[in-house]
């Protein structure tokens, strides 16, 4: 996939950073508002996208290297689990941080607020985890369905093994 | 309260965090990584084999996710259960042991067999996932946690069909079995909505009490029926199944056998628990039996001229599903009648949950060692193999004991749970006994051409270099034949411990139900 | 009536779909079938979570109003759903992509070396 235009190039740099917001703004308030980790990590991925087609993919990859995605579903995910498991005092799941005081740990007041963001224990714990494994998974997906579209590159260097 | 009552729970916590923190280890290296591997997979088969004591002997064990007590009375006052519930039966345990025993044994072939491909972080990743699916799939209490865990386990084996993404015919074969299983799973998604727009739960147990028979219940039915049918194979659309299972690598093929069973577990739930006695007609049960007599038989006419091990062992896959649906049509025809329950019924149903266990360890290690073929020779076909018996007399031993299992040869465990079968279904009609004789005759011959072929005749020059495959797949092998001759050499303790409180469970559908009910909600004003 | 009118759009992209699975030979549009599949199921779940006079189920919210809050369940298995269909779609493309590098086609006719 080639550059795109410096028109293009320009405008991408400019806006793309205004969908990396929103989406942490979607994740964050997971636990608020509609919306929350797969969600916001979906815009955040379509941030990835819009780098991915303006800057093409060569470049991207300069940039950000695969491992690091995967380091973030793998991080994610695990966060998600561990957060799980520690509920397991009571039963799996269940939420430990919830009105607890500190991290989440405060009620969230009846009615319209601002967005109280330190409330509802694991589920914003989970939310984030969930954001930051949707992130790295929809990008990674994006980058490898962007070597994929390259027939001239073998299939993969790193790979052994295959082909007997 | 003791800790183990949260073994549902870690059923699935397991592998879940097996499969989230297989990439970490392999930047350990590769011993870590397969270290992890058979750790994860030791565990989740331990916690299988606890759940099922633990069921035996307490009873059905339920579980509320993230609830904050056993008795947790629902907020606003809603009588409606809601919450992620778990709901291990005796069937449901059952089904978990052998799973997690064929899951354990493709693990520890997988290390040996696997072992010079890269990628291999995620082949342990995706394989624990699908693990995961497939109990979450035989544990589950409602619904939508079914189609949940059924698309984790599907798209998770997806990946490890098309494993092998060098060789165009693992991607077709991961296409044609994404297709099946997508479409299977959102005619699930459909029917498990029928039945919310009527009834506003998801939870089984809840819809097994108040469900009544309807319009909406019989779409729901044909929708549940025909989606898990061809999840697990059986004739209409079975192409999928010989495809996925000889292009996938032989450990992912075994433990893909444990999740189409899941599949079976799915629709017998279905049947059993939610409709039940509610169904009059004796329709569906004769669905089943025909969709069950047509697989057995197109099954095993097609194994017969197949060349290729895996495509020939994956067509009596198709055979051996039939036998199951067969047992557990007539099981399921009787079901309303407690005399014809007594007489044959109930005896199908033995048959079939026997055959059940018995298939899955049969047909792991057939596959197995036709991986071992394969890893050792190189090559799929028969027609270039033969004489192999003298450079790999372990991996002929094992083959032959689960060759011998699946022909039903007396005293192996296949002979019991057919004879199970030919006894109940005769009482039915006799045609149906027939059939399933000489599906047992055929499958018999096909696997003497194999023996023939592969291990006997002279050895061959190009096969000179041929030597044993590794320990750690010898392992794996092991564990399933260790399991056929264990069930073989006892079958009474077998029947009685392993299969007939299967069997009781599933026909009882009124303790099913009064479980939930009983441990987890207050106020059932349903 | 009108209330049915979602059941019909429901009933017709289903159909679409299911035609566009069984007869089209292209891999691709194939995958597109399998999405308007999927958009009819959740399009099916999201009517009939739909309940007229309900208020929108922010925790928040909930009791604030004489309006009630509709049960959830509907909605958070549409998203469960969606995401699942996400990850099946995005392989689905990636099969067929890698498809065409085995077989450089993505018509059906031709990806057909296992039979019988």
């Amino acid at each position: 996939m080639n550059p795109l235009s410096v028109v293009a190039r320009t405008v991408c740099n400019l806006f793309a950073w205004f969908l990396a917001v929103f989406g942490i703004y979607v994740i964050v308030h997971g636990h608020l508002t509609p919306g929350g980790g797969f969600q916001g990590g979906a815009v955040v991925a379509t941030f990835m996208a819009f780098l991915l087609v303006a800057h093409g993919g060569r470049k991207m990859q300069s940039w950000v290297r695969k491992e690091l995605f995967t380091l973030m579903e793998c991080i994610g995910l695990t966060v998600f689990i561990s957060a799980g498991l520690l509920g397991m005092s009571n039963t799996f799941f269940f939420n430990f941080l919830a009105k607890a005081g500190g991290l989440f740990g405060s009620t969230v007041p009846l009615g319209p607020n601002p967005g109280a963001l330190n409330t509802s224990g694991t589920i914003a714990l989970m939310n984030l985890s969930v954001g930051l494994e949707v992130v790295g998974g929809l990008s990674m997906i994006l980058l490898y369905m962007f070597s994929g579209v390259h027939p001239e590159e073998p299939f993969g260097r790193e790979e052994t093994g295959h082909d007997r | 309260m003791s800790w183990q009552v949260h073994l549902p729970a870690l059923l699935l916590a397991v592998p879940l965090l097996g499969a989230f923190l297989a990439p970490l280890t392999a930047l350990g290296g590769k011993g870590l990584r397969n270290t992890w591997f058979v750790l994860v997979s030791a565990a989740f088969t331990m916690i299988a084999f606890l759940l099922w004591t633990r069921v035996g002997s307490t009873g059905t064990a339920i579980y509320v996710m993230g609830g904050q007590g056993w008795n947790l009375a629902l907020p606003s006052g809603m009588s409606i259960p809601v919450r992620i519930l778990m709901e291990v039966d005796a069937f449901s345990a059952f089904m978990v042991l052998l799973s997690a025993v064929a899951a354990l044994a493709g693990a520890l072939f997988s290390i040996g067999f696997m072992d010079r491909f890269s990628g291999l972080e995620k082949f342990v990743a995706l394989y624990f996932l699908m693990v995961t699916g497939m109990f979450g799939m035989e544990i589950t209490g409602d619904f939508f946690n079914f189609f949940v865990f059924l698309e984790i386990s599907s798209v998770a084996s997806f990946g490890l069909v098309a494993f092998w993404r060098d060789r165009g015919e693992a991607l077709e074969a991961a296409f044609k079995y994404m297709l099946v299983s997508t479409l299977g799973a959102l005619m699930v998604l459909v029917a498990v909505a029928f039945l919310y727009s009527k009834y506003n739960v998801v939870n089984m147990a809840t819809l097994g009490k108040v469900i009544e028979w309807g319009m909406v219940e019989k779409t729901a039915l044909v929708l549940f029926l025909t989606a898990l049918a061809m999840k697990c194979g059986a004739v209409p659309m079975h192409m999928w199944m010989p495809d996925a299972y000889a292009e996938a690598p032989a450990g992912v093929t075994c433990a893909l056998i444990a999740v189409s069973q899941a599949s079976l577990y799915g629709l017998f739930r279905v049947t059993y628990t939610i409709f039940g006695a509610f169904m009059g007609s004796p329709v569906i049960p004769w669905v089943i039996i025909v969709l069950g007599v047509l697989s057995m038989f197109i099954g095993v006419s097609m194994a017969v001229i197949q060349k290729e091990v895996g495509r020939l062992i994956a067509y009596h896959s198709v055979s051996q599903v039939g036998y199951m649906l067969l047992g557990f049509g007539v099981g399921l025809l009787a079901l309303s009648d407690a005399r014809a329950m007594a007489e044959y019924g109930f005896t199908a149903l033995k048959g079939g949950i026997y055959h059940i266990v018995n298939y899955t360890m049969y047909k792991g290690l057939l596959f197995l060692s036709a991986g071992a073929l394969y890893y050792a020779t190189g090559c799929r076909n028969l027609n270039d193999m033969g004489g192999l018996g003298r450079k790999m007399p372990k991996t002929m031993v094992l083959f032959m004991i689960a060759a011998a299992a699946i022909a039903g040869l007396p005293p192996f465990n296949g002979f019991v749970s057919k004879l199970y079968l030919y006894e109940s279904t005769f009482a039915v009609h006799p045609i149906l006994a027939v059939f399933a004789m000489v599906t047992s005759v055929l499958t018999l011959a096909s696997f003497v051409k194999i023996f023939q072929t592969a291990f006997l005749g002279p050895a061959l020059k190009k096969f000179e270099n041929v030597r044993e495959v590794p320990g750690t797949m010898l392992i794996g092998m092991s564990v399933l034949g260790v399991a056929i001759l264990a069930l073989s050499l006892f079958p009474t303790w077998s029947v009685n411990h392993l299969v007939e409180p299967a069997a009781k469970a599933l026909v009882d559908q009124a303790s099913y139900i009064g479980a939930v009910f009983a441990a987890s909600l207050t106020g059932g004003g349903l | 009536m009108t209330g049915n009118f979602p059941y019909l759009v429901v009933g017709i992209l289903f159909v679409m779909g299911f035609i566009g699975i069984v007869f089209e030979k292209n891999l691709v549009k194939i995958a597109i079938a399998v999405s308007v599949v999927e958009a009819a199921t959740n399009l099916f779940i999201i009517t009939l979570g739909y309940r007229s006079g309900g208020s929108i189920p922010v925790w928040t919210m909930a009791g604030s109003g004489s309006s009630r809050m509709v049960l959830p369940t509907p909605q958070a298995l549409t998203l469960t759903a969606i995401v699942i269909g996400l990850a099946t779609t995005a392989l689905m493309l990636s099969f067929a992509m890698s498809i065409y590098r085995h077989y450089g086609s993505l018509d059906v006719r031709d990806v057909r070396r296992l039979r019988g």
